[in-house]
């Protein structure tokens, strides 16, 4: 009705998509807190004059101040140093593992949905025995076995999030193949793989996304405690996790060793859960015009 | 228009807007109508003309925002519901106004017995016990043709059809004054719509009942209504009684949708569409909204906007030419 | 129609589904023949098994008894390349014009999709040509042709639907309600279309619908379902002048008619529409039939009342 006499132009997709996601008020805050924390990750060390490993044995256990912000730790390497490398594992960290698991779930969700059957069957009951086993076991299992280091990390923490994602996009292939426009496409000989890549996982993915981007958080509280338990990345790579480890004993003591790590982490999830709620809304395709 | 303030209700001059996106979507421009006890009023349009939007208004269910009164006024048994507080309105819906939606799937709970959907209603608005009510309840089912030892089946037992008579036993179960049926039957299957129809008619002779129906078929309107007021962008271009109008449609868009109907008698090759599409409401014309699609539209008929005339006794129709050029042909 | 030729012959069809409660026997026992240039239209109430035998009849799903003939070939039980060469001469169009377009693809792309899966077209410019033309066809203005689906009114979209279908050039085109979604002002335009396009390309329709003045507006022949069960089949104008079976009689009676002055007398139906699921043998109306009797429940056979008429009721002869 409203095409009725307006030339279609339009900005591409993903730039509306980003702006009605800043248009709520938290999504723009959390959007704003998480740049800041990524800015302070990528370009801190780039002004700071200490490494995150460099030992300074004359001020451990210092408090803020001018020269060491944040304090430094039982080896008085500056806090801060460490906060913003230790940063850039943690939230990589977190963004490898959630889009990883969430690419594995659609993998399997969608095949599962769309072929049904004995295929259906067989995934989803692999998926109903690996989700009744403890997400923080799996990441502790397979974090034994592959050992620690970065790579073996993201593997375990992956393999936790499988199973939901992948019957959440089955469910969104169910729902979505059962309408006429499946039909059409197989009724004019659209070959499987189009009618799967190109039909239903555009419009099976939204849900996803949103998923995927909500559990960065989650992921990342879950690396921070694989390296709490001593799996996970090693010492003496600062990873946020590590760090609020190693400040553990001191907590009465000199409780900054594990307030700074700790705020980081809660900044960062709070901030991609804001992000998180202000992409599902803009991404509700009722709320949109 | 019949402004009588005898009748039993009186909206006058009704204005709804929808705000969307800083777009604001004019839904109702000025409506005026009037329903008298034991009459039907059809009002009959196409999608978004905004037919539902003035039942809504009138049981002051629109959600807002987006959506606004503007401006206008509702009488009703000499009262202006629209100043009423919302604590008033809470007894009014249901006990004085009812409606009917027109999905019966998704106006019943589908985790509550019928029977007990109907009893809660009449609890709702009548001091008496429970178990007056479920007797009331179980004469309500049987009224609409549904045995009595249903009362305890969930709604997903029963089809379409005995659904949507539920659905109208819980709205008639207070005797309402004001029943507004919003495309009771559109969801039904033609013999099913028919038994349906047959029931609503002869229980709204039976209580007297005022009944606004909304519907977008003309058939519907020629078996139940007594007047009806065609809407095309939120006003009302023909408003006559129903024979009147079969027989003489004055109005441009009302010839052009009885036109454009394949009919049950005649051999036509070819339908005749009306042109065009309706108008956006968020941008109406300048003048006559129907002036894009009019055939018969001058440059006059598009710069300004026509009064309401009536042509016949009883018969108005929004169309400055609706005597002349338009029907010379009739 | 110079000379009737028949492009579709159904023999016997049958599609029952496996529900949990037992067999639903969606379509039963159908046969019928539809000739080049011709509508057959299938009238009946929701649940009358009409979408899942136009369904069946373009392979969209297979058939659990009976036969289908397209150009006298037995197509039935077809695979690979053959089904793909047959599927490109059938077509569909579907009722809701919100749910057959995918939503993220723009209205010139779905027109192209079919000439891409049959490789008929090797460049992409020769493509958006032909579906230009298709557009063209439809009347798409050709300033819309990039917009989304959600962009466009339930009629235009109806359009693209239609300029869709007829992309590979079919033969015969199951249109299943294809105007019951719109309004009327804008159901005419599209039936018009529909027609012209027969008329142009020498298509076969088998229009499935509810709305007998639609379906009297566009069909040659009539057949009326009742849970699975054709119940009546005959030219169209034979069945409104003379319709025989009970059921057709109520069904016609039931529509609400536009004449004001001529009320007509409605043949009340008791009860229900019974389910389609492990239905007993013998007419399916006669749990609602005023004229039922105990004959009723026997199996019923077609009986040919004049030429080309045919009525599935024993008492026939003597209800009229």
């Amino acid at each position: 009705m409203s095409s009725e006499n307006k030339n279609i132009k339009r900005q591409p997709e993903w730039i509306a998509l980003c702006r009605r996601v800043v248009k709520s008020g938290g999504a723009k805050l959390g959007a704003i807190i998480f740049a800041i924390i990524l800015l302070f990750c990528i370009f801190g060390p780039l002004f700071s004059s200490y490494g995150p490993n460099d030992i300074d044995l004359m001020s451990m256990y210092g408090g803020p101040t001018l020269k060491h912000p944040f304090g430094t730790d039982a080896l008085g390497r500056d806090m801060m140093a460490r906060l913003m490398y230790g940063g850039r594992y943690s939230i990589l960290l977190g963004i490898m593992a959630s889009f990883c698991s969430a690419f594995i779930g659609i993998v399997l969700g969608s095949i599962a949905g769309y072929f049904g059957g004995h295929t259906e069957t067989i995934i989803m009951r692999i998926m109903d025995i690996w989700s009744s086993l403890p997400g923080m076991l799996l990441c502790i299992l397979v974090s034994a076995v592959m050992g620690s280091g970065f790579l073996s990390t993201v593997l375990a923490l992956t393999v936790g999030s499988i199973p939901g994602g992948t019957r959440m996009i089955r469910g969104q292939v169910l729902q979505e193949r059962s309408k006429e426009y499946v039909e059409a496409a197989e009724a004019f000989n659209c070959p499987k793989y189009s009618i799967m890549f190109r039909h239903l996982l555009p419009n099976c993915i939204q849900p996803m996304i949103v998923m995927a981007t909500m559990s960065i958080g989650s992921v990342m509280i879950q690396a921070a405690s694989l390296s709490y338990i001593g799996l996970g990345v090693q010492p003496p790579t600062p990873e946020w996790g590590a760090m609020l480890a190693d400040g553990r004993s001191y907590i009465r003591t000199y409780p900054h060793l594990l307030l700074v790590p700790g705020l980081a982490i809660a900044a960062t999830v709070l901030a991609i859960n804001l992000l998180g709620d202000g992409l599902r809304s803009a991404l509700d395709p009722k709320l949109r015009d | 228009m019949s402004t009588d303030n005898e009748k039993f209700l009186n909206i006058k001059n009704l204005k709804v807007i929808y705000t969307q996106d800083r777009k604001v979507v004019q839904a109702v421009n000025g409506i005026s109508i009037s329903v008298d006890k034991g009459e039907t009023l059809g009002l009959v349009g196409e999608t978004g003309a905004g037919k539902t939007t003035i039942a809504k208004s009138i049981l002051r269910i629109l959600p807002d925002p987006p959506a606004k009164i503007l401006e206008g006024e509702i009488w009703m048994d000499g009262e202006d519901i629209l100043k009423h507080p919302e604590n008033k309105m809470l007894e009014i819906r249901g006990e004085k106004i009812a409606m009917i939606f027109q999905d019966p799937m998704t106006a019943l709970n589908p985790l509550m017995t019928v029977g007990d959907q109907i009893t809660e209603v009449v609890l709702l608005h009548n001091r008496i016990n429970r178990q007056q009510g479920m007797e009331r309840a179980g004469e309500m089912l049987e009224m609409v043709g549904i045995p009595k030892e249903r009362y305890d089946e969930y709604p997903h037992q029963f089809s379409g059809g005995m659904k949507q008579r539920v659905v109208i036993a819980m709205a008639l179960a207070c005797n309402p004054e004001l029943l507004l049926a919003d495309e009771p039957t559109t969801a039904l299957d033609v013999t099913i719509q028919a038994q349906v129809l047959e029931l609503i008619k002869d229980l709204q002779l039976k209580f007297q009942t005022a009944m606004i129906l909304i519907t977008h078929d003309l058939g519907v309107i020629a078996q139940t209504c007594d007047k009806v007021a065609v809407i095309y962008a939120g006003e009302i271009v023909e408003y006559t009684d129903k024979i009147e109008l079969f027989d003489n449609p004055l109005h441009p868009y009302t010839r052009g949708l009885f036109d454009s109907l394949p009919s049950m008698n005649g051999d036509e090759a070819r339908l005749k569409p009306i042109h065009g599409m309706p108008p956006d409401p968020t941008d109406l014309p300048e003048g006559c909204y129907f002036s894009p699609r009019c055939p018969y539209a001058t440059e006059e008929c598009r710069l300004h906007h026509p009064t309401m005339h009536e042509y016949r006794t009883g018969h108005f129709a929004l169309c400055d030419k609706a005597a002349g050029e338009v029907n010379k042909d009739v | 129609m110079s000379e009737a030729k028949t492009l579709i012959e159904v023999q016997h069809l049958k599609k029952y589904f496996k529900v949990p409660s037992g067999m639903n026997h969606a379509v039963d026992d159908v046969s019928f023949t539809i000739n080049r240039g011709e509508t057959l239209g299938v009238v009946g109430e929701s649940g009358c098994g009409k979408s899942t035998l136009g369904r069946t009849l373009i392979h969209l799903q297979e058939p659990t008894d009976g036969k289908i003939f397209l150009d006298g070939e037995d197509v039935t039980n077809i695979s690979g390349e053959k089904l793909k060469m047959v599927r490109e001469k059938e077509q569909i169009i579907f009722q809701d014009p919100y749910s057959s377009l995918n939503p993220r693809i723009k209205i010139e792309s779905a027109v192209m999709e079919p000439l891409k899966c049959s490789h008929r077209f090797k460049d992409k410019n020769q493509m958006k040509e032909e579906a230009g033309k298709l557009m063209e066809l439809v009347g798409i203005d050709e300033r819309l042709r990039q917009s989304y689906p959600h962009e466009l009114d339930g009629g235009r979209r109806q359009r693209v639907c239609i300029a869709r279908a007829l992309a590979l050039n079919p033969d015969f085109i199951v249109c299943d309600e294809p105007v019951s979604a719109l309004d009327v002002s804008i159901q005419a335009a599209v039936l018009n279309l529909l027609m012209d396009l027969q008329d142009q390309r020498g298509l076969s329709y088998m229009f499935v619908t509810h709305d007998l003045s639609v379906v009297r507006h566009i069909s040659d022949h009539i057949c009326v379902m009742y849970l699975g069960q054709m119940v009546e089949k005959c030219e169209t104008k034979e069945l409104f002048a003379n319709h025989l079976h009970p059921y057709t009689k109520a069904l016609l009676s039931a529509i609400p008619s536009t004449n004001v002055h001529a009320p007509i007398k409605r043949i009340q139906l008791k009860g229900e529409i019974t389910s389609p699921i492990n239905p007993k043998p013998g007419c399916r109306f006669a749990a609602r039939c005023p004229y039922a009797t105990e004959a009723c429940h026997q199996p019923q056979e077609l009986i040919e009342i004049s030429k080309n008429h045919f009525v599935s009721c024993c008492r026939v002869r003597e209800i009229n």
